[in-house]
């Protein structure tokens, strides 16, 4: 039986396409993919995320033990601020993508994927030094409305003013009158938050903020155009774009690795990486002949296969069909082309600017 | 579902095709469970017009944004027209699945497979 999230009931009463997504049942969608893609490049979205994990740090030396374990780096960031970062094998390759959360030096809260929760908080377990880390998941539901009109939406909500709260920054404070960690982040490529709450309150705030957005055009958005959304801005998704046999640099996310740090698990690895160069890379491209690239096809350079699409689809506000892949280094630079193999037929391709999309 | 969904001068597979008599052809397209299933169609892969088609056998593609799904052919034949605006314009067939997204359309050479075909009231039934 899949676990169910606090808005399980809620998904229903809408008329939510309920899947099994890594062990939860979640809306694949309501209305309609591409019109919930639209909404949220548009109007506003809102996205039943409860089955992210959560892991905490806390007590004195609490960001020196995250921050050994993370690529980023936590001591260059203030209090109220959030980072993306790699969580790393000592290979360089991802065990997973994380936002951390920096409370205080004394407190630090990190999102897990929800499929890596058990694997990410046994290794953080085994590997942090200090202060221990404690999964605390099931205190949190967490929902994220996105889009051009999210902020004024959760703003008319809260009594506390959020211009302050910039780009991966959060507050606390009540939305709906529910308790929340307000975080102005996400996964689509548009305006927003993510707000993390005790489960009996995501019911309250859900349905607050479906009725406060309703004259801006909210509407409920389901898994599959969070993927969508996702890969127009070519955002990873771990274990589709990234895994433990990709580093970050490989990734094209070298902006989250902090090789000046004093020390983090896989720094050893990505230091030797970089010095040799990387063999391959995580490009964007788009089809330049019918059809839709999808994960696990074949990527070929005169007749050769030379990599792998890692995601793809047809993008609903770019209009192209997109993929991402890892190329070989010599065929990743923007313009270079190759082809996809889609089911026996090579399609033409051709490497492109990313994101895809970009907030208009 | 509302009966219209499922027209009753339609015969039905369990893959969720329909077939329709064009004269001596049939047109065949996929059902208005199936394209709801799918969701947005964004591109159709269909056979040239002279191909050979098996019931029960894969003809074609369909995909919508999130995934990718085979096409079988409810009768045996040749495959007779292309229905080119699908493929030009993917979401006639979420728009009009029995009108402007029909797919293909074949002559069928084993009569005997139309009577083995489910009508629209066993196609319901079977959609549960």
């Amino acid at each position: 039986m899949p676990r169910l999230t606090p808005l399980n009931a809620a998904h229903k009463k809408l008329g939510g396409r309920l899947v099994d997504f890594a062990g939860w049942e979640l809306p694949v969608q309501y209305s309609g993919l591409v019109a919930e893609h639209e909404a949220v490049r548009t109007k506003a979205g809102l996205f039943d995320v409860s089955h992210m994990g959560e892991i905490e740090f806390k007590g004195a030396g609490a960001l020196e033990a995250a921050n050994r374990l993370i690529t980023n780096d936590l001591a260059r960031i203030s209090d109220g601020q959030a980072i993306y970062s790699g969580l790393l094998n000592p290979s360089g390759g991802f065990v997973d993508d994380i936002v951390a959360y920096r409370f205080s030096p004394e407190h630090i809260f990190i999102c897990v994927n929800a499929s890596n929760r058990e694997k990410d908080f046994a290794w953080m377990h085994e590997h942090a030094r200090g202060v221990k880390p404690v999964d605390r998941s099931d205190e949190f539901a967490q929902i994220a409305v996105q889009g051009p009109k999210a902020f004024g939406i959760v703003q008319r909500l809260c009594p506390k003013p959020l211009e302050g709260v910039g780009t991966y920054r959060f507050t606390t404070g009540p939305v709906a009158g529910v308790d929340c960690i307000i975080s102005r982040t996400g996964y689509t490529g548009e305006d927003g938050f993510e707000l993390y709450c005790a489960p009996d309150g995501a019911e309250k705030l859900w349905f607050a903020l479906l009725e406060e957005g309703k004259g801006d055009g909210i509407v409920p958005a389901g898994l599959g155009c969070r993927d969508s959304l996702r890969t127009e801005m070519k955002y990873a998704l771990y274990g589709n774009d990234i895994d433990d046999l990709h580093t970050p640099l490989e990734a094209g996310l070298g902006w989250i690795v902090k090789l000046d740090k004093a020390e983090f698990i896989g720094k050893d690895a990505l230091v030797k990486q970089k010095a040799a160069g990387v063999t391959r890379k995580l490009i964007g491209f788009e089809l330049t002949e019918a059809g839709v690239p999808r994960a696990h096809y074949p990527i070929l350079k005169d007749g050769q296969k030379v990599g792998e699409a890692t995601s793809g689809t047809m993008g609903p506000t770019v209009k192209k069909a997109i993929g991402i892949g890892y190329v070989p280094t010599a065929l990743a630079a923007e313009g270079s082309t190759f082809h996809v193999e889609i089911r026996g037929r090579p399609a033409a391709a051709k490497v492109v600017k990313t994101p895809f999309h970009t907030r208009g | 579902m509302a009966n219209g969904e499922y027209p009753k001068d339609l015969k039905y597979t369990k893959d969720h095709e329909w077939a329709k008599k064009s004269g001596a052809a049939v047109q065949i397209g996929v059902t208005f469970h199936a394209q709801d299933a799918l969701g947005s169609v964004v591109y159709v892969e269909l056979p040239k017009v002279g191909t050979a088609v098996t019931a029960g056998a894969q003809f074609g593609v369909i995909e919508s944004t999130k995934a990718v799904s085979e096409l079988y052919a409810p009768l045996t034949g040749k495959v007779v027209k292309v229905n080119d605006a699908v493929v030009a314009n993917p979401s006639l067939v979420n728009e009009a699945p029995y009108a402007a997204g029909w797919l293909i359309e074949i002559e069928p050479s084993a009569s005997a497979e139309w009577d083995a075909l489910l009508d629209a009231d066993s196609y319901t039934r079977l959609l549960g």
